[in-house]
Order: structure tokens, then sequence, then C-alpha cells
């Protein structure tokens, strides 16, 4: 009897042992760098870099959310954002906090460039190196990379950057969907017998 | 005689094909003006290469493109530009576009033209430049350049090239009246294409409602080895992917291209459009165009200059306003509706179609989704139309495309037999328009955080490089300290210093002395006086 309870103690041991040095292996080997959900909020956050929230750009935001801070403090994203996150982080929604500012359209900075002095301070303030230029040169915004952030503005000394609403392009136009309409029996109007009551 | 496959769905609409092909193909008249948009193809709009004022020959070039999808745009006839400007431009957003507008001068006077003789002599890629040169670019709806579709993929093996004119839709009848009177030209032209594919079988299909198209066809492919295959009229045989379907059997992979499976499909106007820019010299700057609908007391299909306004076909064909309820261009199951008549005939306006309100009525009100299935039969894709819907309505884009949204090929056939009166395409359409948006969204945050990133690691670079001079300048110039105090000591020591050292450094000393005793001195003075004046020195 003892013999078969010291070969089930040597057999659970010997699994053990081999369990344990896979998993340790996994471990090593499949090690995740970083916390992967500070990289799923990141790629939520509308990466606009533009500090509303409060923090110096999207990813310390992702940081600071997955330590437990408030979600809705970001502008640009707006209900969308705030949504997938809630859905994310398996949280109730909450509305955008009005103290970082407002859900605005897209919009990129345009500069006035023959008012442009070329003094590279927007070049220095932009977190995307989105605008163009050299010292005592003529600045340009790179159109297609601006976040619309609005963080190039202010420096300007000179106030040639104005934030331009991005206009509907019919390259990219897309079909809206259906409008609700009414139920089948609102089609026709009631007859009217013409017959007051 | 050719085997036949068979194609899952479809339906059998009302076809009014009789409306327009009562008579033969009418050259339209001359316009005041034509308008041009720049992008009449897929891909990059082209770039207007005149200046207003300016006058221009027929088949010139006004707009030409510098990316590799594109084709340039060539005046219809010649006369003088008059503006390059945003115009209503044939688009379902009812936008503006950029367009040249040409004011004919009525004398059609041609640029020089440049037949070839003997393409088969010349290199295939120098056809393909010149087909694109000529501003071809697919007549049958999409208008996919066709100097790109006929230089597919270096491994994939093209076997069969198909004519496609099938025209399933109903009221089209372009393709038709052109089979009819243009068989030649159309057989020559996929004799040129098929000479640049190195095809091996080369079919015309054409659908059984078209009689006559056939025997034209028949006639002009007699002794070659050009099949004509005849298949049964049903919506929509006339889609690419159906087409190649029913001619050979194989599906073309989803996400793929015909060329995946060696067929190549092209529609008959754009053989017209080959055939002519060969053998004529002729750019493409003109098509044929129907204009039907019983709005019109003179329906018919006509030869029409690219540019000319669909207002101005419309009073060819006797326009009744007071009927007109809608105006679709293209055909009632895939068409739009436009919302002026202002614009312009382009390289894929192959139907207008001006209807009375018996005619097309307003879609009756949608009715909510019983379940019954019709749709899932009607769909030539064989997808899921009805769970398509739930999820495109309900926001999960996810899930319609995972059930394949992105193969739908818009045909309308489900939401013809919805008996909710659901118009399905509508949502579909609107679902992909939303996951192309949230797509690019996305390609551009991911950017906008690489572009941040790597600004952070460039500015911590700077910042470290800058500590690091620092470092290095401080640790040069305490080097440079020591080194001179170890040389002092080292002068000290020995006791000999240089003869000229040692009469500076003395000199130094001296001075030094001097300066003290005279400060020593002022500062005595001062205190000593407490003098209103300070002592001055001068």
């Amino acid at each position: 009897m003892w013999t078969s309870i010291l070969i089930a103690v040597a057999v659970l041991l010997a699994l053990a042992v081999i369990f344990g040095g896979l998993l340790g292996f996994a471990a090593e080997r499949f090690k995740v760098e970083g916390n992967p959900l500070i990289q799923q909020i990141d790629s939520l956050l509308p990466q606009t870099q533009c500090g509303q929230c409060g923090f110096p750009g999207c990813r310390p935001y992702a940081e600071s959310i997955a330590n437990g801070d408030a979600i809705n403090r970001c502008p640009p994203g707006g209900e969308t954002t705030i949504k997938a996150l809630a859905d994310l982080l398996d949280i109730e929604p909450l509305p955008l906090d009005a103290e970082h500012g407002v859900e605005q359209e897209k919009r990129v900075a345009v500069i006035r460039e023959d008012e442009c002095i070329g003094c590279t301070k927007c070049i220095q303030a932009c977190p995307v190196d989105a605008i163009l230029g050299a010292a005592k040169q003529m600045h340009t915004v790179i159109e297609s990379e601006c976040t619309g952030c609005d963080l190039c503005v202010d420096p300007c000394p000179v106030d040639c950057i104005d934030m331009v609403t991005l206009q509907p392009d019919i390259r990219a136009w897309t079909w809206t969907p259906p409008k609700p309409t009414i139920i089948a029996t609102d089609r026709t109007p009631p007859e009217r017998t013409g017959v007051s009551a | 005689m050719t085997q036949l496959w068979d194609f899952s769905g479809g339906i059998h609409p009302a076809e009014n094909k009789d409306l327009s092909t009562t008579r033969p193909i009418e050259k339209s008249s001359l316009p005041e003006q034509l308008i041009l948009p720049l992008q009449q193809h897929i891909g990059a709009p082209a770039e207007a290469c005149v200046s207003v004022g300016e006058k221009v020959l027929k088949g010139q070039v006004i707009a030409t493109v510098s990316g590799a999808i594109g084709v340039p745009v060539h005046a219809p006839t010649s006369g003088t530009i008059e503006a390059v400007s945003m115009l209503p431009v044939p688009h379902p957003s009812g936008m503006n576009d950029w367009c040249i507008v040409l004011a004919p001068d009525g004398v059609d006077e041609w640029a020089e033209r440049e037949a070839i003789a003997d393409y088969r002599s010349l290199d295939r890629d120098t056809v393909l430049e010149r087909i694109r040169e000529y501003g071809i670019a697919g007549m049958g709806g999409a208008g996919f350049p066709t100097n790109i579709k006929l230089r597919p993929p270096k491994d994939r093996k093209v076997s069969t090239l198909i004519l496609n004119g099938a025209e399933c839709e109903p009221y089209i009848t372009a393709d038709d009246m052109a089979m009819r009177e243009c068989a030649d030209e159309i057989v020559s032209g996929l004799r040129i294409m098929a000479w640049i594919l190195r095809a091996e079988r080369c079919v015309i299909a054409i659908e059984d409602n078209k009689p006559e198209a056939i025997e034209a066809v028949k006639k002009a492919t007699a002794n070659t080895q050009t099949e004509v295959v005849v298949i049964p009229t049903r919506y929509p045989s006339g889609g690419e992917k159906q087409l190649i379907q029913i001619l050979t059997g194989m599906e073309v992979p989803s996400d793929g291209i015909p060329a995946d499976i060696g067929v190549i499909c092209q529609n008959t106007g754009t053989a017209i459009a080959v055939s002519r820019a060969i053998h004529q010299g002729e750019p493409l700057i003109s098509r044929i165009t129907t204009i039907t609908g019983r709005a019109v007391s003179n329906p018919g299909t006509y030869d029409v200059l690219l540019g000319t306004p669909v207002a101005h076909l419309l009073s060819q064909a006797g326009l009744d306003s007071w009927q007109l309820h809608r105006l679709i261009l293209g055909g009632p199951m895939m068409g739009y509706t436009l919302e002026t008549p202002g614009v312009p005939v382009i390289k894929t306006t192959n139907c207008v179609i001006a209807a009375t309100a018996e005619e097309l009525p307003a879609p009756p009100p949608e009715q909510p989704c019983i379940r019954c299935g019709m749709c899932a039969e009607a769909c030539p894709m064989e997808l899921l139309p009805q769970q398509l819907f739930w999820h495109s309505k309900a926001g999960e884009l996810e899930k319609a495309e995972h059930l394949n949204l992105f193969d739908c090929i818009e045909c309308g056939a489900c939401s013809y037999v919805c008996p909710s009166s659901i118009p399905l395409v509508q949502y579909y359409r609107a679902a992909k328009g939303e996951i192309r948006i949230q797509q690019a969204e996305y390609l551009k945050s991911d950017r906008a955080r690489e572009r941040f990133e790597a600004r952070q690691v460039r500015l911590d670079r700077e910042q470290q490089e800058k500590e690091q001079r620092r470092r290095e300048r401080a640790k040069a110039a305490t080097e440079a300290q020591a080194k001179k105090q170890t040389e002092a000591e080292e002068t000290g020591a020995q006791g000999q210093p240089s003869s000229d050292r040692a009469a500076k450094s003395a000199q130094v000393q001296e001075a030094l002395a001097r300066k003290k005793a005279k400060t020593e001195h002022a500062d005595a003075a001062a205190a000593a006086t407490k003098a209103d004046a300070r002592p001055t020195d001068s």
C-alpha cells in the first residue's frame, strides 16, 4: 500500500516539475512587454496628441485610464471614443467632461503663408511634426498629417494660423443610412369624408 | 454549344427595353457647352493642362494624369475653354467637382489623328500606353482604367477574355444598340484586347432578350474563333462575377479579381473605344447612351459627346417636364437619382431614365423585417442579406464585415424582392461607407501615433546629445584645469622657470600689487574724507 502511495506522489511530483518547467518557459518565452490594456486603450484614443485631457499626449492618458482615471476627458474623440472605452473597460459611459473642451468637427491648421515670419515656434509646438519650414522661411502645414490639435495656434506670435473645419469632399463621401420613415399605416393621411361632425 | 453554368438567386424585373430600341442610334446635336469632369474614372483625378480662353481642337488632351491609375481627358469637339471650375457632376452625392467647360465653335476640327496600321508589330506595352493616353476607362459603369485591367499581375495567366454584352439591367439599351450597329468595331476591339492578353478563349456573352444584337455579332464573328454565347435573361447576369460564373463555372474569390482565376471581363463599349483608338487614332470623346423613360416622348439611344449636359439630351428626346417624377442616371436597379439635369454625360454614363410617377413611384415606407428569407434566395452572391441588414442597422459593423458585407455587389435584388420594402442596399452601402471611414481614421491615428512617438524619440535624443555635449565640455574644462595645475606644480617643484615665463609672472604679480595698493589707497581716502564728491580716477 505504501508503495502505491509513493508511486502516486512521485508521479504527481514528476508532473508538477514538468508542467512547472513548461509554465516557467512559457512565461519567459511569451512574456508580454508592458501593460497590454494600455495598448488597447491607446489604440482607441484619436491620437491627436492635443493634451486637452490634461496629459502630455494620448499614451499618458491611456496609462492614466488604465490606472482608473475617468474616460470622458477626450474632446476630439467625443462620444464615440467614450463609448468604445466604456465597452473595452466594461464600465458605464459618461458624458464628455466639458471642463476639458467640447467635441468639434474635424479641423486642420492652415498657415496664412504671406503673414508667416518664419519663427519656427509652431514647428516646435506640433506634436506630430506636421509643420514644415525653417528659421526665417515660410512655414506650411502638411494637411494629411495634421491632427487638428490646436497646439500651434497659441505659440504663433503673429496669429497667422487658422483652424479650418474640413469641407465635405466628393471623394470621401459615403452613403448615409436610410432615414427612419413613418410606418406603413401612416402613409396616406386618413381620408376626410368632408362631412363635419 | 458552349456549356453554361448557373448562378444562385437573381430576379426578373420588367425589362422596358423596347422603349429605346425602336429606332437606330441617333447622333446627338451639339450643345452650347460641354462640361468635362476631371475625374471620370477610378483613380486619381486628371489635372487640367489648358488655360481659360485657349482654343482646342477635337481630340486634343485637355487634362492629364500623373499618377499610375488614371486616364487623361480629351476635348470632344473643337472650341474654346470657357472655365475650369467646380460644377455638379454625375455622382450619387450630388456634390460639385472640378470640371473643364468647353464652348464648341461648331467647326468640329480634328487635331492630328494617328492610326496604328499594324498594332501586332508593336510592343504590347506601347499599345497599352496608347489605350491609356487615349483616355479609355471601363464604360460599363465603374470606369476602371482599361490599360490597367488589361495588364494583369505577372503571376496570373489570363486565358479567357469575356466581352460583356449581357446588359441585364432594365431600360438600358446602349450595349444592345451598339452591338446591333457597331458589331465590327466591337469584334476588332476584342481582337486587340485578346492580342494584348494572349487570351486563348474569347467570348461575347449576350442575354437572349437581344436577338438582333446576337445576330449582328454572330455575323461579325463568322469564321473566327470568337464564341458568341447566348445566356438566359436574368438580373444580374451582367454582373462581372455572375457572368464569369455562367460562362466558366468558376467563382471570383472574395477580395480577389477575375484575373485570379484567369478571366478578364470587358464591356462592349470599351471594345469600341479601343478599336477606335488603335485603328482610327480617335481618343474616347463620345459614347452611346440611352435616354429613356415614359416622361420623354422620343426615347432612344444616342451617340453622345462626353460632357453633353443631360438636360440637353432630355430636351432632344422630348422631355415632358410635367410628367417627370424622377431622373435616374444608370439603370433603375443600381442607378441613382440625379438632383439636377445640368450634370454632363461622362465615360461611364450608359443610361438616363426620365421616369413618370406611375413608372417609378416613390418607394413605399419601410416595414419591419418578417424574416421571410426572400432576400437570401434572390442574392446572387449567396450572402445573408437579412443578417447583414440587422448588423448594418444596429451598427455592428464587425459582424457585418464578418458576413462578407464587402462581397455585396449592390445589385438591389434583395431590396426588389423584399415584401417589407426595406431599402436593404442602402443600409449596406451606408455600412460599407462607415467601415471605410473607420479604417481611414484608424490608419490616420496610427500614423499620428507613429509620428508622435518618433518625435518623442527625436526630442529625447536631442536632449541626451545636448547633455552629452555639456558633460564633454565640462570634462574638457576640468582636464585643462588639472593640466595647468600639474604644470604649475611641476614648474614650482623644479624651481627652474624658464626666464621669459618668470619675467611675465613677475610682471603680473607686480601689476596686481599695484592695483591692490591703488584700490586700498582709494578706499582709505574715501573712508577718511567722506567727501561729497566721489574721488575720481582719471
